[in-house]
């Protein structure tokens, strides 16, 4: 096990390059989410302003 | 539309059809890109033997050769998303060429930074300004320019219209970076698999090196769908089907 670890002496070189691929796609892959995410909250709380001003005082 | 685009392909205009078809295809296309990268990596870093002349370090090829068909890949699929866009106004089209730069953005950025990682053992050098690194440079620059121009305006069509000439102006560095290996010979290799002719590569290795490939065109699907998801509730918030789903998900999130 440690062998393969070891990579035939090159560890650091091949296991920081796996490093970085898989480190810059879980970030690029969880941008999107998180920015979806975020857009809907905004919506709602938009929609429930212009709620409010619509009905004054039946605020949920 | 003319006559002859396929009705499935005209309704894939429509905004909440596509978020709908995305959000079906995205989990799909995640779970096997996940399961077809593992099965490469066990073929490649396990199964695969160790190269006679690099020994080990060769392996870094399972990531920085599909990274670097991506970079490429992409920015071919972004330019037809462009065309589409500035031609036919469709907003999918503009926004799916927006969304594919910072994918390939990402991908053009792990080629580096692994051909680099490669290159130190290798060439016993980080960087040097051979052709094939150098175009591939203005490719990660491009992509940036991309990103950046299309941010810079007010209004994000007006944004997109001109993102998407600069995509288009930007192509001609593709070919550059695909043939320099070929025009200018330096320091990079030349290419290793083949469409036409014999590859120059072992089949215990080759094969690894084509489900990696895989697994990336499919993480480029799931990716740019989830993009176009996020961006059509942003641009599309004032619409009835965007208020619906944020409605709709307001109990689970």
């Amino acid at each position: 096990m440690s062998h393969f670890f070891a990579m035939g002496g090159y560890a650091f070189y091949v296991w920081t390059s796996f490093a970085v691929f898989f480190v810059v796609l879980l970030i690029d892959a969880l941008a999107p989410i998180a920015r979806r995410r975020r857009h809907l909250r905004q919506l709602r709380s938009r929609m429930a302003r212009s709620e409010a001003r619509r009905r004054p005082g039946t605020t949920a | 539309m003319a006559n002859w685009v396929p009705l499935w392909l005209h309704k894939l205009g429509s905004p909440p059809i596509f978020y709908r078809f995305a959000g079906i295809v995205r989990p799909w296309a995640l779970t096997l890109a996940i399961l077809a990268a593992a099965v490469a990596l066990y073929g490649g870093l396990v199964l695969a033997p160790a190269d006679y002349q690099q020994g080990d370090a060769y392996r870094i090829i399972f990531i920085h050769v599909p990274s670097a068909w991506m970079s490429l890949f992409i920015y071919g699929a972004m330019a037809v998303a462009a065309f589409v866009g500035l031609v036919w106004r469709i907003k999918i089209a503009e926004i799916v060429a927006m969304e594919s730069a910072p994918i390939g953005a990402a991908f053009t950025f792990i080629t580096l930074v692994t051909g680099s990682l490669w290159g130190k053992p290798m060439w016993g050098t980080w960087w040097t300004w051979d052709a094939r690194l150098t175009s591939e440079l203005v490719l990660l620059f491009l992509y940036i320019g991309v990103i950046g121009l299309y941010h810079s305006f007010e209004d994000r069509r007006q944004g997109a219209r001109a993102a998407s000439f600069l995509v288009l102006i930007g192509i001609v560095n593709v070919p550059i970076v695909h043939f320099s290996v070929n025009w200018w010979y330096t320091l990079h290799q030349g290419s290793t698999v083949r469409l036409v002719g014999p590859s120059r590569i072992d089949a215990s290795m080759l094969w690894p090196l084509l489900t990696m490939m895989a697994a990336t065109k499919l993480y480029y699907v799931a990716s740019l769908f989830a993009r176009v998801r996020a961006e059509l509730i942003a641009s599309e918030g004032g619409k009835e089907w965007v208020r619906a789903i944020a409605l709709g998900e307001d109990a689970r999130s």
